[in-house]
């Protein structure tokens, strides 16, 4: 083995236990702070509150960048209007609760159909000719952003709206620690986030459309070689992972809120999410998610006063971190 | 006398090249300072943080879009330098440029073991992450930035008369230009285009194709560090909406729309975008979308873009006039045989 083999395999062990201890020291800070630990004030429920804040938007961030690494993993596309279909599908189904004063969960069905519709027509009519030309792609994807993103505004507005949730789910329940009340939307949120990833996973592992979708993450040519409509199978895919975006749209915008920026905001999150965790892997988008959003809500809390507003700084150190670690994401393959 | 045609070509797009070369350096005199300023110089300074974004990816094959962001280090570097601290612009203007370098060398230390379309997903994440930043912490202005930063004084106040400030900008873009255009050629060059047509052809040679990535990577911040700091004085503050995800599109819309694979596209495409960017308000609110349709006809119709087309273009003339020549040189040739 030579010396620079050595040198490397050394560097790459040292930045592996690195990250680790970083990982261990900045769990250890975040529960002696919440807990009190070593004479400090604890303050337990608000503990529970941010890490459930931190859970929930990790299972939006996992809807919407579900999407985005299924058609990755598949397609090699880089849907970089992927946040713009979150907004999208956001302002939809605001307008169609809002003001057609449609049920709410028919309102979610329906505008993230209608998202998934635009995806697949974005793939059909810009990006099935010229498969394979990833870079291109990207930024045909890029301009049809900016464009979506323009358009929004004068339809829907700058101001930053918010969807009211359906009825009886508006509140907030008990969850029976130490008397913390939680915001139930918020947890119908995660509820449909586990929903998503086993009905994805059960999806992919069991039935005969998941085993080409594999295939075809797998070996392109082969599976078209075998006699699979190919074009078929993207055209789907594209679709469903369009539908993601908007579904997570819709969520989004009863969780948190819709305004212009927004789909900047969640193709970050999804480009995070999957660099983190490996693009194309269901498992990384998950570990992805969960990462970014339990160090989005914690780091707001438990940084040093004076320090809050660095917070953003760590979503890149955790960024960084893996980089340095596994290039191609925790569970990326080359 | 076959050959005037051509001939006669090549003059037409000499005196076109010096034609233009002479409008652009007497713009200050010919133009009315509104023009010189908002045209003129905002051409240039975007050309030069063009030219970084389409040196990376004509040389080494590598499309980042954290130029905006990096950019962004050396105007806020400049700005806290010049207005906190109260040191001489030109000072800063250096002190900035170095520390976005090494910013950068350390940012691509990581970012270049990634390739392709990954090395784009990153910088376009480290992008948007540093538009947060800046718009978060305190120190630098959060939303409102940095105001109030004065150009040095031998450069005058563009908004007033732009001359000093224009030169400045001209000379950088050409000093630019001429560094890339010999940097290209010099072993280190070859190297990096090596690294971008057979990275692992390349390895196999004994090259650290990671280290070359990450200097090319570090070159490039040069040029873009540069962009920074004209575009601050030029503006005399700087704000997070100067790098947030729209100028890092129109940053990438310039570069496409003039051309990914030719240096020259960086000021051809700015120059097109600064006139869009000026005169589109008069007909239309929705400047963005008209810009978002003109970079998406560009990718769909021609992605070497407007420099492509003009290749493109020349190539077809004188293949056109040349080909007359060709067919009859051949020709008499035989008959001579004969």
């Amino acid at each position: 083995m030579s010396l620079r083999r050595l040198q490397a395999e050394l560097s790459h062990r040292l930045a592996g236990a690195l990250a680790l201890l970083v990982l261990f020291f900045s769990i250890a800070w975040v529960l002696i702070r919440a807990l009190g630990l070593f004479g400090g004030t604890g303050n337990l429920p608000q503990f529970i509150v941010v890490t459930l804040n931190g859970i929930t938007l990790a299972g939006l961030y996992f809807i919407v960048a579900s999407g985005f690494t299924l058609i990755f993993g598949l397609m090699r596309v880089v849907n970089m209007a992927h946040g713009s279909l979150y907004l999208l599908g956001g302002y939809l189904a605001f307008r169609l609760v809002q003001q057609q004063a449609l049920n709410y969960w028919l309102a979610l069905v329906l505008a993230a159909i209608a998202i998934g519709v635009v995806g697949l027509l974005m793939q059909q009519i810009f990006l099935r000719w010229n498969q394979g030309q990833d870079l291109r792609q990207a930024l045909i994807t890029i301009a049809l952003s900016v464009v979506l993103a323009d358009q929004m505004i004068p339809l829907f507005g700058a101001e930053a709206v918010t969807t009211t949730p359906p009825s009886g789910l508006g509140g907030s329940i008990g969850l029976g620690i130490s008397g913390v009340r939680y915001p139930t939307f918020r947890l119908v949120v995660l509820g449909l986030a586990l929903l998503i990833g086993f009905g994805l996973w059960f999806g992919i592992k069991n039935t005969r459309f998941g085993m080409i979708i594999r295939a075809g993450v797998d070996d392109r040519a082969m599976t078209s070689a075998l006699g699979i409509n190919v074009q078929l199978v993207f055209a789907v895919t594209f679709f469903i992972g369009a539908l993601l975006a908007g579904l997570g749209g819709v969520l989004g915008g009863t969780m948190i809120a819709l305004a212009p920026g927004q789909d900047a905001s969640f193709l970050l999150s999804s480009l995070v999410v999957v660099i983190v965790g490996g693009m194309g892997s269901l498992a990384g988008a998950v570990i992805g998610a969960l990462a970014l959003g339990l160090v989005d809500q914690l780091s707001g809390v438990y940084l040093p006063t004076g320090y809050t507003n660095f917070s953003i700084l760590l979503t890149f150190a955790l960024l960084v971190f893996v980089l340095a670690v596994r290039p191609t994401g925790l569970f990326g393959r080359r | 006398m076959k050959l005037t045609g051509l001939a006669g070509w090549l003059w037409l797009k000499r005196i076109g090249l010096a034609g233009v070369g002479v409008i652009v350096v007497l713009v200050p005199q010919l133009f009315s300072t509104f023009t010189a300023s908002a045209i003129g110089l905002q051409t240039l300074v975007l050309g030069i943080a063009a030219a970084s974004l389409i040196f990376l990816n004509a040389v080494v094959g590598m499309v980042s879009l954290a130029q905006t962001a990096l950019y962004g280090i050396a105007g806020y570097t400049v700005a806290k330098l010049a207005v906190e601290q109260g040191v001489d612009p030109w000072v800063a203007a250096l002190i900035a440029v170095l520390i976005t370098v090494v910013v950068a060398l350390l940012f691509g230390a990581l970012a270049s073991r990634s390739e392709g379309i990954y090395f784009l997903m990153i910088t376009l994440a480290s992008a948007v992450i540093a538009y947060y930043f800046f718009s978060q912490v305190s120190a630098f202005g959060s939303h409102e930035g940095i105001n109030g930063v004065a150009p040095p004084a031998l450069l005058g106040k563009p908004f007033v008369d732009p001359t000093g400030m224009y030169y400045t900008a001209l000379i950088c873009s050409l000093l630019l230009y001429g560094l890339i255009v010999y940097v290209r050629r010099t072993p280190f060059g070859y190297a990096l285009q090596g690294v971008r047509d057979e990275p692992v052809r390349m390895r196999t040679l004994g090259f650290n194709v990671p280290m070359l990535r990450m200097a090319a990577f570090g070159f490039g911040a040069l040029i873009a560090s540069i962009a920074g700091v004209l575009l601050v004085w030029y503006n005399s503050n700087v704000s997070p909406g100067a790098i947030d995800l729209t100028r890092t599109i129109d940053l990438l819309t310039i570069a496409v729309i003039g051309g990914l694979g030719r240096i020259e596209g960086a000021w051809i495409g700015a120059l097109l975008f600064t006139i869009v960017q000026t005169y589109s308000p008069q007909y239309t609110d929705r400047f963005e979308t008209l810009i978002g349709l003109t970079f998406l006809a560009v990718v769909l119709a021609s992605p070497g873009g407007l420099a492509g087309i003009a290749i493109g273009l020349d190539r077809w003339v004188r293949r056109r006039l040349g080909e007359g020549l060709e067919r009859h040189g051949p020709g008499q040739g035989r008959a001579d045989a004969g």
